[in-house]
């Protein structure tokens, strides 16, 4: 049997607010467990949530950057269920009317596009952390719980792994634009589940799904649903049957492991958050959120191709993400060529990146420096060489003035006559035979007699200069 | 001293006066407390140490002329959070629970100068009639020590009506301050929802709860209800309009006020006739103090029961799920599992009647029988909503009687809980509907009080004060005192 | 509609409620007229009405977002039971996953 795997996946994304979505302790991470926390996130007796406006403000950017509609009437509900990192035992969330709704992204696989529509976008609030020792005990951490999230749930539109890791890269891209999340998979900023059933290619209805937790990179989002989707197949063409059930991704074994079997679907008693009154979001709202985005990828990538006549590909590595996009923008925007400034950014720059496992921001390059360097380069003040130097510098160490490191280092090619001429007289003196096979039209006798003077003047003489001035010299002999 | 004697102006005066001090008034609530709470059982914890010292800072610093609450005592029931006093919400699952912040309405009242004396005793998490459902102790009625105060604020009306204190705050979510008012002979106001910040009182129906003061006086109350009254940042379901002085106009009487009567609301076929003949009585006489007297219908009204106890219950259950024995109360001794400390703790905290609550709330809400029972209820509640919103085009408050019966005999209902929820007929469509109302003596049934109340408009606590003022100085049910008769 | 044994058993089991064997006739039977009580609502016409889920029918009220120190972890851990170092401590989780969210 021919099968073809239909994919739909949930992606939380935490917002990235000062104070928590329903109380004012800080929504941060990485302090001291349980001391981020009030007795909101503890829900002790008596407290109430409060919600935090920039919370939706975050939402409704997010949702918007997927293309969603804004719901005008929204409000939360409460999802009612047992767990020891859940303190109210009702998570506050959003039920039937999420904030948005009926979105999409295009997706593009080795350069094949597809839309993938996005069924919701909803807020809620995260949950604090388990950790289990081996002793019997698990120990809950309340830190993150109550920080603001938003569930992005697509449509079951993917049909391979490829697809679902192009989809997450594009959420990912397209979230962080906004700049209202880290969307940091291996930070949990991102989390992934994943809905998978298998059908017979032609098929119109669905499988029975299952659902594969713990995917907590994009590596193991798609391993995971390669190790899935064989199994399904496996179970399937030998007769078998599927089980709705929710299973993890064991990093370990490369495999997926039952967690546990869908008893008719838990119920999780839904209804109406009293304690929150209902959200009645304005058009003029909306249009206000809507104009305070930052140009989106796509539309920098055009631009990008327009203005500057970089080539498509060039346009879209620059604009793969936010930090890299806005360098390269402040760059040129520093007077720097945009295609200069697109070979560095896209040559040595990533090339240092990759090699450091570093983020362009944990370096000590600025976009200013960069521009000041390229233009160096382009008025000669600096050879291409001595480039790689100062590049060097200006990553690792930094610098203000550029102009007055190199002149600072000795860095300033040698390109004036009356201080060269000298030099290549004493040259030609010298290497009479050089002249000699120059004049028989012996193109590499120029060629060593450029490399003498380079090394005379320990590199810094100006090649373009040194070859003028040698062939007018040699001319005159 | 007897604060049967006194209203809060007169001890203010005295305060004010130097007649005595606060630290000798607060110590005159403890004597008083220990003359009669043996046999009322109003008070399930004293803070007396931090209550007298609070008065010896109120003597120091001076009693505010301005301020008619500065240095006076208050009761304040046990689902209230009060920092660093115990709050059990008469449950076994809090039994020990030491809460680390103050309500609002707790900070408002210390803000106003007023000194928490003590929490008091209530049906368990504010499910029942007659304060009989508290884990941790009876609570006897000061008018016949054989009968029941009221529920679910029972310990806060008893501690008014006993004497021990002249003010106390209750909770309402379908009658809890009302009835006992109305059993115990005193003024017990029911706010406008959204009037009273809820943060700090422990949820039973989130929709549907209110704090409230219960005292001997109408003007008492009003003023009361000035000091904790207000939008609060915390709690957003709490008003964001304006908020009155309730005791502007409280004198103006109530010429050419139109008064409506809910003719489900009086059912002459009752077994207590009295009960319907006082309001009736009550009614002539605002008559002839000026008033027109309106019949109107509120046809949803036998609703109001059904809708309340699927509203309340579906709340309930899951503002109970916190209880679950891992960050704070009761947790069983006998643990093996994760599961058993939910299982087990909840199961050994909760006593029958929160179970039962849970159980409908949470049968209420699963999935099959949402639309049936959990949405048609919030539907009935809209239809009953509007019944007031309509009979409200035509006039300025509402009169009934606030319940079908005077306070019972102690065990006497306790184990028909279905009786024990109709009983609460009168009262729950006030709460259903969000309006304000206040219960205020009305007469006597066989020596014991019978109470009335005055439902007005969203946010018009005024004109139910205006009323209910100008039927108090027309009568004088506040010179009768309990007898504290009966019991064992 | 009358409630049986087995459904109160299911719903205790959602609301983590156990109901003693000797006692669970009884109280199926109180659970059963409560039910049949609030069922009255059925004969009720709510054809096309709005439901009402809040006391007040007042909207978008919010907080901004400025944050305050967390209450101290000492003063939220004196009504924990267990705890390890600043963590509250319980019988090892089922599964091995997080919570839902």
């Amino acid at each position: 049997m021919n099968l073809e795997p239909v994919i739909g996946l949930e992606v939380h994304v935490e917002l990235k607010t000062d104070s928590k979505m329903f109380s004012p302790s800080p929504a941060h991470f990485g302090a001291e467990p349980n001391t981020n926390t009030n007795v909101i996130d503890w829900g002790h007796p008596g407290v109430l949530p409060v919600v935090n406006k920039r919370a939706i403000e975050f939402g409704m950017k997010a949702a918007l950057t997927l293309n969603c509609s804004i719901a005008n009437d929204t409000k939360f509900d409460r999802k009612n269920y047992f767990y020891p990192d859940n303190p109210k035992a009702y998570q506050i969330s959003q039920f039937d009317k999420p904030i948005g709704y009926d979105g999409w992204i295009e997706i593009d696989v080795k350069g094949e596009k597809k839309r993938i529509r996005i069924e919701r976008v909803h807020l809620e609030e995260d949950a604090g952390k388990n950790t289990h020792g081996d002793n019997g005990s698990s120990y809950v951490d309340l830190n993150r719980q109550g920080t603001p999230l938003i569930e992005i749930v697509s449509e079951a539109d993917m049909r391979s792994p490829e697809e679902a890791q192009a989809y997450l890269d594009t959420v990912k891209q397209l979230i962080q634009f906004t700049g209202v999340s880290d969307v940091k998979m291996q930070e949990g900023s991102m989390r992934c589940d994943a809905n998978i059933s298998l059908r017979p290619v032609g098929q119109e209805e669905f499988g029975t799904k299952t659902e594969l937790k713990n995917l907590n990179s994009f590596n193991n989002v798609r391993k995971g649903l390669e190790h899935e989707i064989k199994r399904q197949e496996k179970l399937l063409n030998a007769g078998g049957e599927i089980q709705q059930e929710t299973r993890r991704f064991d990093e370990t074994t490369g495999e997926t492991i039952l967690m546990r079997v869908k008893e008719g679907s838990s119920d999780y008693r839904y209804f109406p958050e009293p304690d929150i009154p209902n959200l009645e979001i304005s058009s003029d709202w909306i249009e206000d959120v809507r104009a305070s985005l930052p140009e989106m990828p796509k539309e920098r990538m055009e631009r990008y191709v327009k203005d500057y006549n970089l080539p498509e590909y060039d346009a879209g590595v620059l604009t793969a993400t936010v930090e890299m996009s806005d360098f390269f923008q402040e760059t040129v925007d520093h007077g720097a060529d945009p295609k200069q400034a697109s070979n560095w950014l896209m040559g040595e720059v990533s090339a240092y990146l990759n090699s450091e496992h570093l983020e362009l921001h944990e370096t000590k390059l600025t976009p200013k420096a960069l521009a000041e360097m390229i233009n160096l380069i382009a008025d000669g003040t600096i050879s291409s060489k001595i480039a790689k130097k100062v590049f060097k510098e200006l990553i690792t160490k930094g610098s203000d003035d550029v102009k007055a490191l190199v002149e600072d280092k000795g860095w300033v090619q040698l390109s004036d006559p009356a201080k060269l001429l000298p030099i290549i007289s004493d040259i030609l003196d010298q290497n009479e035979q050089s002249i000699e096979d120059y004049k028989n039209g012996k193109d590499r006798a120029l060629g060593f007699l450029v490399g003498n003077v380079m090394k005379q003047t320990r590199g810094k003489a100006n090649p373009g200069v040194v070859n003028k001035l040698l062939k007018e010299e040699m001319d005159k002999r | 001293m007897n604060f049967l004697d006194y209203t809060l102006e007169d001890l203010h005066e005295k305060l004010v006066n130097k007649e005595f001090t606060a630290v000798e008034l607060m110590e005159s609530v403890y004597e008083n407390i220990e003359e009669t709470d043996e046999k009322v059982g109003a008070f399930l914890t004293l803070n007396k140490e931090d209550a007298l010292a609070a008065a010896r800072e109120a003597d120091e610093k001076g009693i505010d002329p301005d301020n008619v609450l500065s240095g006076l005592p208050v009761g304040i029931k046990d689902n209230i959070s009060t920092k660093g006093v115990r709050t059990t919400a008469a449950s076994k699952m809090l039994e020990d629970f030491v809460p680390v912040y103050d309500a609002t309405v707790v900070e408002k009242l210390k803000q106003a100068g007023m000194i928490s004396v003590g929490k008091l005793n209530m049906d368990e998490f504010a499910m029942g009639g007659s304060t009989e459902n508290s884990a941790l102790k009876i609570t006897r009625n000061p008018w016949d020590l054989s009968k029941v105060p009221g529920g679910s604020s029972g310990g806060s009306a008893a501690a008014v009506a006993a004497g021990q204190v002249p003010v106390s705050l209750g909770s309402d979510t379908g009658g809890s301050i009302r009835q006992p008012a109305s059993f115990t002979g005193l003024v017990g106001m029911k706010p406008t929802y959204g009037r009273v910040s809820r943060f700090g009182l422990i949820a039973f129906g989130s929709s549907l709860d209110q704090i409230g003061p219960f005292t001997r006086t109408v003007k008492d109350n009003a003023l009361v209800l000035n000091a904790i009254s207000g939008t609060d940042d915390r709690d957003g379901t709490s008003y964001r309009g304006e908020t009155p002085d309730f005791t502007e106009g409280i004198d103006k009487g109530v010429k050419g006020l139109r008064i409506g009567v809910p003719k489900e609301y009086f059912h002459e076929d009752a077994k207590e006739t009295e009960i319907v003949e006082s309001v009736r009585k009550a009614l002539d006489m605002y008559k002839k103090m000026g008033a027109e007297i309106v019949e109107v219908s509120l046809p949803h009204s036998k609703y109001g029961i059904p809708a309340y106890y699927i509203i309340a219950s579906s709340e309930a259950s899951s503002n109970l799920q916190r209880f679950d024995g891992i960050r704070y109360g009761y947790r069983s001794e006998n643990i093996g599992s994760l599961e058993d400390i939910y299982v087990k703790s909840r199961s050994e905290g909760f006593g029958l009647e929160v179970k039962r609550r849970i159980m409908l709330g949470t049968f209420s809400l699963s999935s099959g029988f949402y639309d049936a029972h959990f949405k048609k209820a919030a539907q009935a509640r809209t239809l009953i909503r509007q019944d007031f919103e309509k009979a409200f085009e035509d006039v300025d408050v509402l009169v009934a009687p606030t319940t079908t019966s005077t306070a019972f005999e102690i065990g006497g209902k306790i184990d028909d809980p279905l009786a024990m929820y109709m009983a609460d007929v009168l009262t729950v469509p006030v709460n259903l509907a969000g309006v304000p109302s206040l219960s205020i003596p009305c007469g006597f049934s066989e020596d014991l009080p019978v109470g009335m109340q005055i439902i007005g408009k969203h946010f018009d606590e005024q004109t139910i004060y205006r009323a209910a003022y100008a039927y108090e100085q027309a009568t004088d049910h506040l010179e009768k005192k309990p007898s504290f008769k009966g019991g064992e | 509609m009358a409630i049986n044994e087995e459904t109160v058993k299911q719903v205790a089991k959602l609301a983590k409620l156990e109901i003693e064997e000797e006692s669970i006739h009884a109280f199926t039977k109180e659970i059963d007229q409560i039910v049949d009580m609030v069922e009255q609502l059925e004969e009720l016409d709510t054809e096309g009405v709005e439901g009402t889920y809040h006391g007040l029918p007042q909207k978008n009220v919010w907080r901004e977002d400025k944050v305050q120190k967390g209450t101290d972890r000492e003063e939220l851990f004196k009504n924990v039971k267990t705890r390890k170092d600043g963590y509250i401590e319980v019988p090892a989780m089922f599964d091995n996953g997080g919570s839902e969210a």
